[in-house]
C-alpha cells in the first residue's frame, strides 16, 4: 500500500528565531527532507549605498557601523582604507598598529558570536553562547573605552585616529590576550567532541572547493573548504605583513570544518594580537587630513578580511566633498548564496545549522 | 482507578486511620488531593530548579529578583501566563484545540494514582501497576499530537510528527528495560517492586537503568530529545498557536511528565520510597529530584540530535541492547530463582560497559542527505 504524498511549502522567516536577522526562506518540504529552497532578501534593505552618495567621505563612516553591525571596526576599516587610497592619505605607524589591534579584537567578538549561535543553532541551549558572550562582552567594554559605544563604534577616521587610545586600554589588552586563550580552549573542550555534534556537523552542508571559489565565497567559509586564501597574507593591506600566523583551514568543507576554522582563527588573531600589542610604538596617530576632502577624480577598491569573509569598498570620487559612487562587496551575501546548493537533501534541522554555520548578519546582507 | 478490594488500612498514612467510617472513600479522598497538590507544585519547583540550574551552568545568576533567592518565580510566571489572552487561530479545529491541553494533561496526573509514596500508600496498588503506567503515559502524545493538527500550523505539525514518532519508537526500548525490573521483582506492582528493593535495582540493572533514562527522556521529550519543541528551528513546535491557561497546561504537562518520569525511574531503580533515617516521603522526594537534576545537568550541556538520529538511536542502539540485558536478566533469574547473590552487581556492571562500548563503536547515528 503506498500512500499518495506530496511536498509542501514551509515559510521560514523572515521572524524566526534562527534566521540570524530577517531572512525568508521559501522551502519546499517532502516529509523533512528539503527539496527547494529559495531565499528571499530585502527586508532590511536601507539603501546604505545610496546615501552614501549624500554624505561627506567623513559622514559615511556611521553609515559602515551599520553594515555587519557584530563586526562594525573591520567595517570602518574596509571603508577608510578605500578613502585612503582614493585621496592618498598616509597613515601614522601608531595608527596601524592600533587598526590591527581593532581588527583584530572585532574578529574574535565576531567569531565568538558566530560559534556560540552556530550551537545553539545545533540546540545546545544556550550554555556555549552564553560562555562566548561573557568573553566578547569584555571586548566590547576595551571598544567602549575608545568610543563610548558598545556596538556602534564610528571610531576609525581618514588617515588614522580622531583621538589617541585611554591609557588603561593597552594594559586591559595585554592582559585579556594572555587570558583569552584559555577561554578559546574551555569553548573547544565544551562541545568540540561531542557525540551529538559531530553526529550533527560533520559531513552536513558540504561546500565543494570548486564551487565555493566559483561563487566567489571568502572567509571562513572558503577556509573551511581547504582554500588557503586570507586577504591578510594575500594581499597584506595595514601592516600585516609584519607580524607571524597561520591560516586555518578545513577538509572537507562541512558546518563542523567551519566551526573548527573559526576557533582555530580565533587563536591566530590572538597570537597577532599579542605582537602587536607588544610592537605597538608611540607617536602621532592621525596624518595631516584636510576637513573636507576632495580627492581626485577617479575610483579605488580596498578590501580586507573582515570576520565574514573579503568585505570590500569600491568608491567612485568626482572631485566633490561626497562620494560619487559607493559600492560594498558583502561577504554574507555572497557566502549565502551558496545556501541553496549546500541544502538541498538535508532536513530542515541541518537546514538550520547550515544557515547557521555560514555566519552571515542580514544587516550587511540588504544593506 | 479504585483501591483492590481486601486493603489492610492499618499500613496506610496515619491521617486515614482504619477505623474511620467510610475508609475507602477518606482513601480516595486523601490520595487524591496529595497527588493533585504534589504534581501542582513540584512542577513549580522544578521549573525553579531548572532556571536557577541553567543559570548557574551557564556562568549567570538565573531567575532571583522575585521573593527570597528568586523563589516565587513560578507564582510570578504562573500569574502573568494565567492572565493572557487566549488566542485561538481562526483556521484552528477549535474543539480539538481545546480538548489537546486537557488529553495531553490528564494521564500526567493519573501516573501517580500507582506510585508508593510509602509502604502501602498510594491511592490504588494496582497488581499491573507498571502496565498501567506505560499504558497512560502515552497517551499524551495523543493530545501533542492533537494539538499540533488542529493549530493548523505547519510548524505545529511537524513538532507533533517529530513526538509521534519518537514515543511509538522509544515506547519499546522502554518498556523492555522496565521487563528486566518486572523479572527481578516478580511483581507488577510498583509497591511490591520498591518492597523486594533490598538493593535497589540500578545495580543489578545498570543496563536496563541507562536505556530507561534515556528512551524515558526521549519519551517525555527533554533535551537533546526534544525536538517537537526545538525552539530553536521549529519555534515552539506543537504549543506555538498556545496561549493562556492552555499554554499553561501544556508548560505543566512538560514538567509534570518530567516529574512522572523521575517518579517511575526512583521508584523501579532507585529503591523508590525505601532509605534509612528520614521518612519514606522524603526518600522518594530526594530521589526524584536527584534524577531530575540530571536531567537539568544534560539539558544545559548537550545538542539536539536530528530525527533520523533519533530513530536510529532507538532502533539501532537501545532497542538491541534491551533485548540483550532481557536475555541475560532472563538467564540469571533462572539460574537464582532465590533472589539475585549480590556478585551479580560487579558482573551485570561490567556486561554494561562492555556492551555499551561495543555498540557504540559498531553503530552509526543516522543517514545523512537524501537524493532529491
Amino acid at each position: 500500500m503506498a500512500l499518495k504524498t506530496e511536498p509542501f511549502v514551509l515559510n521560514i522567516g523572515p521572524v524566526h528565531p534562527s534566521t540570524h536577522g530577517v531572512f525568508r526562506m521559501r522551502t519546499t518540504l517532502d516529509g523533512e527532507v528539503i527539496v527547494d529552497l529559495e531565499p528571499v532578501f530585502g527586508y532590511l534593505h536601507r539603501g546604505i549605498e545610496k546615501l552614501a552618495e549624500e554624505r561627506t567621505y567623513t559622514g559615511v563612516i556611521p553609515l559602515t557601523d551599520r553594515l555587519d553591525y557584530l563586526a562594525s571596526m573591520s567595517n570602518n576599516l574596509a571603508y577608510v582604507l578605500a578613502v585612503e587610497k582614493l585621496a592618498g592619505v598616509g597613515v601614522p605607524e601608531r595608527a596601524e598598529y592600533i587598526r590591527v589591534i581593532l581588527a583584530e579584537l572585532q574578529r574574535i567578538a565576531s567569531h565568538l558570536v558566530a560559534v556560540g549561535a552556530f550551537l545553539n543553532d545545533c540546540g545546545a541551549y544556550f550554555t556555549p553562547f552564553l560562555y562566548m558572550w561573557r568573553e566578547r562582552e569584555k571586548i566590547y567594554d576595551f571598544f567602549e573605552m575608545l568610543s563610548g559605544q558598545r556596538l556602534m563604534y564610528n571610531y576609525m577616521r581618514v588617515g588614522g585616529f580622531n583621538q589617541d587610545l585611554p591609557d588603561e586600554f593597552l594594559p586591559a589588552v595585554r592582559k585579556f590576550v594572555k587570558k583569552m586563550p584559555e577561554w578559546v580552549d574551555e569553548y573547544d573542550r565544551l562541545l568540540a567532541e561531542n557525540e551529538i555534534l559531530l553526529a550533527r556537523a560533520k559531513g552536513v552542508g558540504i561546500l565543494p572547493r570548486d564551487l565555493a571559489i566559483n561563487i566567489g565565497a571568502s572567509g571562513p567559509v572558503l577556509r573551511a573548504c581547504g582554500v588557503k586564501w586570507d586577504l591578510r597574507k594575500a594581499d597584506p593591506y595595514s601592516i600585516y605583513d609584519r607580524f607571524e600566523f597561520d591560516i586555518p583551514t578545513g577538509t572537507v568543507g562541512d558546518c563542523y570544518d567551519r566551526y573548527r576554522v573559526r576557533i582555530e582563527e580565533m587563536r591566530q588573531s590572538l597570537r597577532i594580537l599579542q605582537q602587536a600589542a607588544e610592537q605597538i610604538p608611540g607617536g602621532p596617530v592621525k596624518s595631516e587630513v584636510p576637513h573636507y576632502l576632495h580627492p581626485p577624480v577617479g575610483e579605488a577598491y580596498a578590501h580586507i578580511e573582515a570576520p565574514k569573509g573579503e568585505l570590500g569598498f569600491y568608491l567612485v570620487s568626482d572631485n566633490s566633498i561626497a562620494p560619487y559612487r559607493c559600492h560594498i562587496r558583502a561577504p554574507s551575501l555572497i557566502n549565502l548564496t551558496a545556501l541553496r546548493d549546500m541544502i538541498i537533501g538535508w532536513k530542515i534541522q541541518d537546514l538550520i545549522i547550515i544557515f547557521g554555520s555560514i555566519d552571515i548578519t542580514m544587516a550587511e546582507v540588504d544593506r | 482507578m479504585i483501591a483492590s478490594p481486601g486493603l489492610n488500612l492499618a499500613q496506610y498514612w496515619s491521617a486515614v486511620a482504619a477505623d474511620w467510617p467510610g475508609g475507602f472513600w477518606w482513601h480516595w479522598l486523601v490520595f487524591t488531593v496529595i497527588i493533585i497538590i504534589f504534581i501542582l507544585l513540584l512542577p513549580m519547583g522544578f521549573i525553579y530548579i531548572e532556571r536557577r540550574g541553567i543559570g548557574r551552568f551557564q556562568a549567570r545568576l538565573g531567575p532571583n529578583r522575585t521573593g527570597p533567592f528568586g523563589l516565587f518565580q513560578p507564582v510570578a510566571d504562573a500569574i502573568k501566563v494565567l492572565l493572557k489572552e487566549d488566542i485561538v487561530p481562526t483556521t484552528a479545529d477549535k474543539v480539538v484545540h481545546f480538548l489537546a491541553p486537557i488529553v495531553a494533561f490528564a494521564p500526567v496526573m493519573m501516573v501517580f494514582a500507582v506510585v508508593p509514596f510509602g509502604d502501602g500508600a498510594l491511592l490504588a496498588d494496582l497488581n499491573i501497576g507498571i502496565l498501567y503506567v506505560v499504558a497512560v503515559a502515552s497517551i499524551t502524545s495523543v493530545g501533542i499530537f492533537m494539538a499540533g493538527w488542529a493549530s493548523n500550523n505547519k510548524y505545529s505539525l511537524l513538532g507533533a510528527m517529530r513526538d509521534v514518532a519518537a514515543v511509538v519508537s522509544y515506547e519499546i526500548p522502554l518498556v523492555l528495560s522496565i521487563i528486566g525490573v518486572v523479572l527481578i521483582a516478580g511483581s507488577l506492582s510498583l509497591n511490591e517492586i520498591v518492597q523486594t528493593q533490598e538493593i535497589p535495582f540500578i545495580l543489578f540493572q545498570p543496563l536496563g537503568f541507562i536505556i530507561f533514562f534515556i528512551a524515558g527522556c526521549a519519551e517525555i521529550n527533554r533535551s537533546p530529545f526534544d525536538l517537537l519543541e526545538a525552539d530553536s528551528e521549529l519555534t515552539a513546535g506543537f504549543h506555538t498557536e498556545y496561549s493562556g491557561i492552555k499554554f499553561v497546561l501544556f508548560y505543566l504537562t512538560e514538567y509534570g511528565e518530567a516529574l512522572a518520569m523521575s517518579t517511575i525511574l526512583a521508584t523501579l531503580f532507585l529503591g523508590g520510597w525505601r532509605g534509612p533515617v528520614l521518612p519514606p516521603w522524603l526518600w522518594l522526594l530526594v530521589k526524584i529530584l536527584i534524577v531530575f537534576c540530571v536531567m537539568v545537568w544534560t539539558r544545559a550541556a548537550f545538542p539536539r540530535a536530528r530525527i533520523d538520529q533519533l530513530m536510529a538511536l532507538a532502533w539501532k542502539f537501545l532497542l538491541p541492547l534491551a533485548l540483550i540485558n532481557l536475555l541475560i536478566t532472563g538467564i540469571e533469574v533462572l539460574a537464582w530463582p532465590e533472589g539475585l547473590p549480590w556478585v551479580l552487581i560487579f558482573i551485570n556492571i561490567a556486561i554494561t560497559l562492555v556492551l555499551v562500548l561495543l555498540w557504540s563503536r559498531k553503530f552509526k547515528l543516522g543517514w545523512g542527505r537524501v537524493e532529491v
